[in-house]
């Protein structure tokens, strides 16, 4: 019988998490109030790390690190009138890795006590010197120096969970009745909210305690026609976010006006989930009736909530150090962006495109102050004026690439699995020239408008992908002209990045968030958000989605 | 510890019921036993080690209903975490699709565990890890694999007279072998109840042959082919199309089980006659848990016969709602196929693609169940039933729907994620666009 992973949890896809049996993200089960008690003292952890180190070197290793965590998370699920399912999570216990003879070894105990973590520390150096005997090149990790005892806590300004779960609930069940009463036939929201506590200590003499929180509202509206069979969904605009549930209380100040004729609206750092779920409600019912796409070539204009996916997708993840050298071959792929192809100088995109990496931007989902290995987070350029000039990189791996410093990409979901190289935020940097949407879309002769995500697929090395949305609208000589249907775009990623034509100003840039991206074998999560202005892409292949069955 | 036998589980289950003071309680235990080995470059890169125990219980006072977990089995522990349940219970909304717990159940009696893999070490996987390594070493390919094993049990009971207790086995084991140079992948994948079939080696051998024999691919035009898709390449497509076989949604008119004007299309004929989908706990080749969940049965369940949908699965509320049979969702299916092996429809092919595997599917609409993705890791051109050249990868837009009706053959059933599947051969399979990925 085979092991089903919960395949809600690694996917993008939004749809996939209402499920009414979702049974909390993680941890133990527990009572709500759980999760505001403090249970982390960094006084007494830092004893437990010492005692783990300890250990770890008298058993022969020549590096080790402590994480001992405690992660909490609470979800909450409605359909219609109803809560469907809440659950409050909560994981504690402690990892500890090590090098012994050039290999790293890794072992986990939620025994949270001094013999626990030796105990720990011990099988981690015996897990070690076995695997070094089929090893071919022993580890080498950029010099690191230690931090002493340091604090970092995302910059929150209400923890969620010290908001009643009932004012989380009537909220979702408010934008469920706005939907309602615009016209959905079903709705389904959910609210994800994650804290980590996360205490970290190496042998480079770092000790470094950190909180860390998280939240994501979300919904999705149906609308069903049911004389000609015809249903459609709107998902919500709403992005994940490193913030508090500050996120929830809407202000007029984070609100960006969608393009003229679409009534869309763009949200920055606070979210207003009645105003989307009344939209969403009646583009639903339109998109019933809206015109099917013609095929062809058609300038495309993408509102970040859309282009954080393309840029996750085709830019995140290629950039990937170990994906690169082929640490991920055999789940999801290895990259173009070859060691090779770099030095090939070619341009991965035109000269407006400037990305860059970062674990440091307030209110993103990867920010943090130092990394699940003890490194100072920072930005740095992946594509400079078109050109790719860096990757993502972890201690083990920056001597590859002929550098001296991590970039501090190592993340671990949790205390129990070993940490190793995730996404940083990838983000588009805005124009530098003043350009709103609604002047980008005036220079637009033949395209279409998408906003949202919808499907997206791409391949092992990130040449080929297709993307959806959540709606599309025609652009004719410079003005929408109408919601669309059917819509996908396939691209190659050179191709792609080489046809952006215009990016809107700082004024306009946002972000996009991934909570749930998965990697890896057994598979883990990392949360991740991708910034970005409007911004055009011209001469994109556009097919038409519209199948005939039975 | 974790693996309980019966009467240890029982042990405990009783004494976490004689705690609870709700309506009604449901406990079950879950544990899990096993490990993991990853190698990439040819070299081990990470392995790990599973060993678990989970208690969670469910408290109901009318239809407020609470679940609380641990995996500390002291009676002080066990008595906490029933408190907490109730006290989550009385806090929680009362459920309008509140059903009352099941009592007493007949479940049939799956197979489902091997010692041998209950058995399995470090050095075990290791081993194989090793063969599989060796393999590529000597001819100078790049391997990367995955092996993992799982010994579980389950058990349930509650304050209503269900008892319910299995034990269960698994291995699933995967490699991607490359070309040194990037312009040859091949892939095999596999999962086992019993071992005694594995050779992590044999396996890495035909992804070796797929990675060597896919050098020097060339493009040809997207468009509709005939395919020959492999297990690995049909699988997720086929589970996908399962996973919308959900009654109240196609009731609800959101699914392409809904019927226009209303109702579900449960007795059509939606698809080649020579489709028959089924789940069976107790076959054989997949094994099964007897029971779902929520403990309801788990009994031999005809999804499509001959074509027609038979019957949809559903929760206990919606069955109860809309007076259908109460079915589960199934933990594995059973497609029927015929005789012959990939090779004997690789002979009959006059123009063709054989496709081993499907890569990155997403659905493209829920409506018609189109999906995209790409092949991946081996894709050959069939000429006048030879492989005559591998080809250049393809990205797909096709609806399982219309695959199912537009069948050529279909191939000997072979095990892949807990089910059995056939090789198929399909006309007119949509390839919209080509990929330079290898």
């Amino acid at each position: 019988m085979k092991r089903r992973d919960f395949v809600g949890l690694t996917s993008l896809a939004a749809g996939a998490l209402f499920l009414p049996s979702f049974p909390g993200f993680g941890g133990t089960l527990v009572d709500p109030s759980r999760l505001l008690e403090p249970v982390m003292d960094a006084a007494v952890n830092k004893r437990l790390a010492d005692a783990a180190m300890n250990a770890a070197k008298s058993a022969g290793a020549s590096y080790a690190d402590v994480r001992i965590g405690r992660y909490l998370n609470q979800s909450i699920f409605t359909r219609e009138k109803q809560v469907q399912n809440i659950a409050s999570g909560e994981s504690y216990g402690a990892g500890v890795r090590v090098l012994a003879n050039g290999t790293w070894g890794f072992a986990a105990t939620n025994t949270v006590t001094e013999a626990g973590l030796a105990k720990a520390a011990q099988l981690a150096v015996q897990i070690a010197k076995a695997n070094s005997k089929v090893q071919k090149d022993p580890v080498k990790l950029a010099p690191q120096k230690g931090y002493g005892e340091v604090t970092w806590k995302t910059p929150i300004q209400q923890n969620s969970f010290e908001v009643p779960v009932a004012q989380k609930v009537d909220l979702l069940l408010a934008a469920n009745a706005k939907a309602l009463d615009n016209g959905a036939n079903f709705v389904n929201s959910a609210l994800f909210q994650v804290n980590e506590q996360k205490y970290f200590a190496s042998t480079d003499g770092s000790y470094i305690d950190q909180d860390v929180h998280r939240i994501w509202p979300t919904f999705s509206v149906t609308a069903i026609d049911r004389a000609s069979g015809k249903f459609r969904t709107r998902e919500a605009l709403s992005a994940p976010m490193g913030l508090g549930y500050e996120y929830l209380v809407p202000k007029a100040a984070d609100k960006i006006a969608g393009p003229a004729g679409t009534g869309l609206i763009g949200y920055k750092n606070s979210y207003d989930i009645i105003e989307d779920a009344t939209l969403a409600a009646k583009q639903a019912k339109e998109k019933i009736t809206a015109k099917s796409v013609t095929p062809g070539k058609y300038d495309l204009v993408l509102d970040p909530n859309h282009l954080g996916l393309t840029i996750h997708e085709s830019v995140g993840h290629p950039t990937e150090l170990d994906r690169v050298l082929g640490y991920e071959a055999n789940y999801a792929g290895t990259s173009f962006a070859t060691l090779d192809w770099r030095k090939q100088g070619k341009p991965y995109g035109s000269k407006l495109v400037n990305i860059f990496a970062d674990k440091t931007q307030l209110g993103s989902l990867g920010a943090v102050g130092y990394d699940d290995e003890g490194v100072k987070t920072k930005q740095w350029d992946i594509i400079k004026d078109g050109k790719l000039v860096d990757y993502q990189k972890t201690r083990d791996q920056a001597h590859i690439v002929g550098q001296n410093e991590s970039d501090g990409c190592s993340y671990s979901q949790s205390w129990q699995d070993v940490q190793f190289q995730r996404m940083a935020n990838i983000s588009l940097k805005p124009g530098t020239q003043k350009l709103s949407v609604d002047d980008m879309i005036k220079g637009v002769d033949k395209g279409i408008y998408i906003a949202g995500r919808g499907s997206f697929s791409i391949d092992q090395q990130r040449y080929n992908s297709q993307f959806g949305g959540t709606v599309f609208y025609a652009i004719e000589k410079g003005k929408i002209a109408g919601m669309i249907e059917d819509v996908a775009y396939q691209t190659n990623t050179i191709e792609f990045w080489n046809s952006c034509a215009a990016i809107c100003d700082e004024s306009d840039y946002r972000l996009f968030g991934s909570f749930f991206d998965g990697k890896g074998q057994p598979s883990q999560v990392s949360a991740v958000s991708h910034g970005s202005a409007h911004t055009r892409f011209n001469g994109v292949n556009v097919i038409n989605t519209a199948r005939k069955v039975g | 510890m974790a693996i309980l036998s019966k009467d240890d589980a029982n042990t405990i289950l009783k004494k976490v019921l004689s705690f609870s003071k709700a309506d009604e309680c449901e406990v079950t235990l879950n544990g899990q036993n096993g490990g993991n080995i990853r190698t990439a470059r040819n070299m081990v890169s990470t392995s790990g080690a599973v060993d678990n125990v989970a208690l969670t219980v469910e408290s109901r006072f009318g239809k407020r209903s609470g679940i609380a977990t641990c995996n500390e089995f002291d009676d002080n522990t066990l008595r906490r975490t029933v408190q907490r349940a109730e006290e989550i219970a009385r806090l929680a909304p009362e459920s309008p699709e509140y059903m009352p717990l099941l009592g007493a159940q007949q479940y049939l009696a799956p197979n489902a565990f091997a010692q041998n893999t209950a058995n399995i070490t470090p050095d075990f996987r290791a081993k194989q890890a090793g063969a599989s390594i060796s393999l590529c070493d000597q001819k100078k390919l790049s391997s990367a694999a995955f092996l993992e094993d799982t010994t579980g049990f389950v058990a349930k009971r509650n304050s209503k007279g269900l008892e319910a207790y299995q034990q269960f086995t698994n291995l699933d084991f995967s490699v991607t072998v490359r070309t040194p140079d990037g312009t040859g992948s091949g892939y095999a994948i596999a999962d086992f109840t019993d071992i005694g079939k594995f050779d992590a080696a044999k396996m890495t051998q035909i992804a070796a042959e797929k990675a060597a024999g896919s050098v020097g691919a060339k493009a040809i035009e997207p468009g509709k082919y005939t395919v020959i898709l492999e297990p690995a390449a049909s699988v997720e497509l086929l589970g996908n199309m399962m996973q919308s076989f959900d009654a109240r949604n196609a009731d609800e008119g959101r699914s392409f089980l809904s019927k226009k004007g209303g109702g579900n299309r449960k007795g059509e004929k939606l698809f080649d006659p020579r489709v028959t989908i089924y789940s069976d706990p107790t076959h054989p080749e997949v094994p099964d848990l007897a029971f779902a969940g929520d403990g309801r049965p788990r009994q031999k369940v005809t999804w499509i016969e001959k074509g027609v949908v038979k019957n949809m699965y559903s929760s206990r509320f919606w069955a109860q709602k809309s007076g259908i049979t109460d079915i589960p969702f199934p933990g594995a299916f059973i497609m029927e196929g015929g005789t012959q092996s990939t090779q004997d429809m690789i002979k009959s092919t006059q123009k063709g693609i054989l496709v081993t595997r499907l890569w990155y599917i997403r659905s493209v609409d829920p409506q018609t169940l189109l999906y995209t993705g790409l092949t991946r890791d081996g894709t050959f051109y069939i000429e006048n039933g030879k492989i005559k050249h591998p080809i250049k990868n393809f990205r797909f837009n096709e609806s399982p729907i219309i695959m199912l009706n537009n069948i050529e053959a279909l191939g000997r059933p072979q095990r892949l994620n807990g089910s059995l599947v056939p090789p198929m051969k399909i006309r007119d399979f949509t390839f919209t666009s080509l990929s330079d990925a290898v």
